[in-house]
């Protein structure tokens, strides 16, 4: 123990700070975790934009936070409270809809009564899916081991691998390699036929990553956005009560709880390095803190290029952390409505909107939004992940009155010969005629919106380019990669200064995983020391 | 016309009830019809009880109104807790016992005004309180068809209630107030079934259609939801709150003393807090008594916490998905201690979404009824019997504060 008041400070309260601090206080260090904004959460926050109504400014729903969190942490003890979402809506404008319920043997007839072909092969599809979930998890729970490594250990962690492999049927291996390798569009077509399944379905291989459904990568995307659970339930969504901001503010609660201390308003100007190793960190402000350990969660960039110098670190790491991939292509266009939207063939069921509201119709509609991105330009028929949050948690908004959370694809970062601040408002009009499209006078309910663009979540929160992921979900980014060889284990070169954020492995997608591994790295390595 | 046969009986607020349930599904619970749920969702409806307010319809309850100017000393005589402690306009959770000290059923008691009462039970018990009034003042009356019943629960049944009734803002935990609600009169008292903070409310059955429209239209736009069986039990559980012929069966119908509790058993030693200083003579005291001061009790009903990494272990290792599922299940799950004996038994079962965790309420060996004491929960997995780690805890499982503040 060294005389200063800390032993550890975390740069950055997202969730993956606040996942670190926790475990780093709950472990018996002295935490220190600081964040730049007046608010913990990062990109999962919850604004009082207007009075009374709650918008989750950037990230909206939960799934693939790990289970262990959730009781290593005493979240339910802070208040943790995962919503069910009961329903999921994915409408096109001929009249057509496929509504699921909670209710599995019905979801199979409203297929059926789409596609009867359908039916059963979503059955199998979800089974397939199921297992090839089954055999990956236990990597996301995994330090990565280093396959460039001739350390022992490392060499067992990677049997480990592949006699976890060997156990499964020939089946689900192959579906596997098939999703971390090839499109989610390839996939889809061996199960499917009906056009709007398919694109409902596509839909989670092209969130948050600048690839269409017909991309090599998309599987990939698909199947991560598969690995979560909500009560056990594999691949079910949740919205936690009072938004994402809700739920960090339950982090921040365990977190003090297990000792951490939080300050808030204190943004990192850099991490102070002695000898090559870190001393602590220095503020915007100029004040200093000391520490033996220092935790970045801001993403790669500002991890390795910002917070240090650059010449402090070897060659390869620098260039392959200048190479990643981040290149944002998602937007949040947020609204306050004065009532619930109506959609014509169902226009007395307001129930359809207790959940995901799928705004993507076909693979080719989603495709189609993508082959404008590639130009630098944004769709105008975008994908839309709508979700009107005040059905499922009311305390969001006033009496019958809305909230309205619209993740929206796909947006660039960078836009041919313009800039969000220039096309900011033509997106949130994009956007809403799109949707006017699905519920006639949708327009007449809204009170306000609020537009959040790629350029806009990389000056709010930091997040390079924009990425929702901290880097992108990309097959040369991910597992033993992330964020990059031989530093994807949570350490950096500099002695006592590691990483924690969704850039390391495993990504982002508030799991909380990469925070909680990092603390264990961090708590294992500084018990050796 | 009714679909159904003249021996089941709709509550007063069928007509509303069967406009709402979507499913088609009821239950007959006390020869009433009851929603199992209204929608697809239980589990919704019971996140509309944890975060917003539902409404369930609490009809087929039995009720007996008791009255005269020696209803306070028969019902003294009668229940085990002393109802003397229950003040005019307050209610009270009690139990009455046969002579052995065993549990008969459980009940509240409303102390309506100073000699008269009105008491619930899950099943008849005209009788036997009728046939024990001997020479005292006293007249029992079956008011069960003649009353129905609306549990308004969660966070926003006092903001709710309050824009009809706005005396409940005041009324204590078990407190009774009154009021009315579209123009006819209603009792409401501060009670329920779901362990949160909820009141019930009281109608005269002819009134109740009235009362029910008043109460939802008052709820538009809250996020306020009618709830069902399903989610009722999901909540009870989370409350603590047993079930009669799930948890403890009647003494009165038992066949042996494998199916009789007593109340320390069933964990409701709080009732008798002052049971040294009452001079009280009611049916099944002297065994109570026997029981306390020789510590004869053989369990302890407990709340039991499933230990999660051990649970997701044993499904693991079969290769399955260790499954969460929040319906309870209501059947006898065997409990032993670290040495394999058997040392008790569990009787309600589910996932918990607000604990994220599986609980059981269960009886365990008073020894073993601390807080934190391991036992093992066993379990069918692959059609085979798993022990899976759990421990005690206190009850209730989930006791939010806005319960009783």
């Amino acid at each position: 123990m060294s005389s200063e008041p800390y032993d550890a400070i975390v740069v950055g309260g997202g969730h993956n700070g606040l996942v670190n601090g926790a475990y780093l206080a709950r472990g018996g260090l002295r935490t220190l975790i600081l964040e730049q904004r007046e608010v913990v959460g990062g990109a999962a926050i919850t604004e009082e934009l207007r009075p009374g109504f709650q918008f989750t400014t950037f990230s909206y729903a939960l799934s693939l936070l790990r289970p262990q969190i959730i009781h290593e942490l005493d979240l339910p003890k802070h208040g943790f409270m995962p919503l069910l979402m009961s329903s999921r809506f994915a409408p096109t404008v001929e009249g057509e809809y496929l509504w699921f319920t909670k209710h599995h043997d019905q979801n199979l007839r409203e297929i059926e009564r789409v596609c009867p072909h359908d039916a059963d092969a979503y059955e199998q599809y979800s089974h397939d899916l199921d297992r090839v979930c089954q055999a990956i998890k236990p990597l996301v729970d995994m330090v990565p081991p280093d396959p460039l490594s001739d350390d022992p250990e490392e060499l067992l962690a990677l049997a480990g691998i592949g006699s976890r492999l060997r156990r499964l049927d020939r089946r689900t291996f192959h579906n596997a390699i098939r999703l971390l390798t090839g499109s989610a569009a390839d996939f889809l077509d061996d199960y499917f036929e009906s056009e709007l399944l398919k694109g409902w379905l596509a839909s989670s291989g092209i969130i948050g990553t600048k690839v269409g459904p017909r991309s090599q990568g998309s599987g990939l995307v698909l199947l991560y956005h598969s690995l979560g659970e909500h009560d056990g339930e594999f691949g079910s969504w949740a919205f936690h009560k009072g938004g994402n901001g809700g739920f960090t503010q339950v982090l921040a609660r365990s977190a003090s709880a297990f000792g951490a201390e939080i300050r808030l308003g204190s943004p990192v100007e850099r991490v102070l390095t002695s000898g090559g190793r870190a001393t602590g960190v220095a503020l915007a402000d100029g004040t200093e803190l000391h520490a033996n350990l220092v935790v970045s969660a801001l993403d790669p960039r500002r991890t390795f290029l910002e917070l240090v110098d650059p010449r402090e670190l070897p060659d390869d790491l620098v260039e392959t952390v200048r190479r990643l991939k981040f290149q944002g292509v998602s937007s949040k266009v947020n609204f306050a409505l004065s009532g619930l939207p109506s959609y014509p063939p169902l226009a007395d069921r307001s129930d359809v909107f207790r959940g995901f509201l799928n705004i993507g119709p076909s693979m080719d509609y989603l495709e189609r939004a993508f082959d404008v991105a590639k130009y630098g330009w944004y769709s105008d028929a975008p994908y839309i992940d709508g979700a009107i949050q005040s059905t499922i948690d009311p305390d969001m908004a006033p009496p019958g009155q809305h909230v309205m959370s619209c993740f929206v694809q796909y947006t660039p970062y960078r836009l041919r010969e313009s800039d969000w601040d220039t096309q900011r408002e033509q997106l949130g009009d994009t956007v809403q005629s799109t949707l006017e499209r699905y519920f006639p006078r949708f327009e007449d309910l809204v009170l306000q919106r609020e537009v959040v663009t790629p350029l806009d979540i990389e000056r709010t929160v930091g997040l390079s380019e924009g990425n929702i992921f901290a880097g992108e979900l990309l097959a040369p980014q991910m597992f033993f990669l992330r964020p990059a060889p031989g530093w994807a284990q949570y350490r950096t070169p500099i002695a006592g200064y590691y990483q924690c954020g969704s850039g390391t492995h495993p990504g982002g997608c508030v799991m909380g995983a990469p925070g909680r591994l990092a603390a264990g790295q961090i708590l294992k390595d500084n018990a050796r020391a | 016309m009714l679909g159904f046969a003249p021996v089941i009986r709709p509550t007063p607020f069928h007509p509303r009830t069967s406009a709402l349930n979507e499913t088609g599904l009821w239950s007959h619970w006390a020869g009433h019809l009851a929603a199992n749920r209204y929608q697809e969702s239980d589990k919704f409806e019971y996140f509309a009880v944890r975060t917003a307010a539902g409404i369930f319809d609490t009809s087929p309850l039995y009720k007996y109104r008791i009255t005269g100017a020696d209803a306070e000393r028969f019902l003294a005589g009668m229940l085990a807790r002393d109802v003397r402690a229950c003040p005019p306009s307050h209610a009270q959770y009690t139990t009455w016992l046969d002579d052995r000290g065993f549990v008969l059923e459980d009940g509240v008691i409303q102390h309506r005004a100073p000699d008269e009462y009105l008491l619930t039970s899950a099943e008849p018990n005209y009788g036997y309180f009728a046939d024990r009034i001997g020479r005292l003042k006293v007249a029992i009356e079956d008011v069960s068809s003649q009353i129905g019943t609306i549990a308004v629960q969660g966070p926003r049944s006092r903001d709710l209630l309050a824009q009809l009734v706005p005396s409940v803002v005041e009324t204590p935990f078990f407190g009774l107030t009154r009021g009315q609600i579209g123009g006819v009169p209603v009792t409401v008292s501060r009670t329920g079934y779901t362990g949160d903070l909820g009141y019930e409310v009281w109608v005269e059955a002819g009134d109740a259609l009235t009362a029910w429209d008043g109460l939802w239209e008052a709820a538009d736009g809250l996020g306020v939801l009618p709830f069902g069986l399903a989610a009722l039990y999901m909540l009870r559980i989370e409350a603590g709150l047993l079930l009669l012929a799930v948890d403890f069966d009647s003494s009165r119908y038992a066949f042996n003393d494998a199916h009789r509790s007593t109340p320390i058993e069933l964990g409701w030693s709080w009732m008798f807090k002052g049971l040294a200083d009452d001079q009280r003579a009611f049916i099944g005291r002297r065994a109570l008594e026997r029981e306390l001061a020789e510590k004869t009790s053989r369990w302890r009903m407990s709340g039991l916490v499933v230990d999660w990494e051990d649970y997701d272990r044993v499904y693991g290792a079969a290769g399955l998905i260790p499954p969460k599922l929040h319906a309870p299940v209501h059947e006898d799950w065997m409990i032993y201690d670290d040495a394999g004996q058997r040392v008790g038994y569990a009787t309600s079962f589910m996932y918990s979404p607000v604990l994220q965790r599986h609980i059981a309420l269960g009886r365990v060996r008073p020894d073993l009824a601390k807080v934190g004491q391991r036992v093992h929960l066993e379990f069918t997995v692959d059609h085979h019997y798993e022990k899976v780690a759990a421990h005690v805890v206190r009850l209730p499982f989930f006791n939010p504060e806005r319960k009783t503040a």
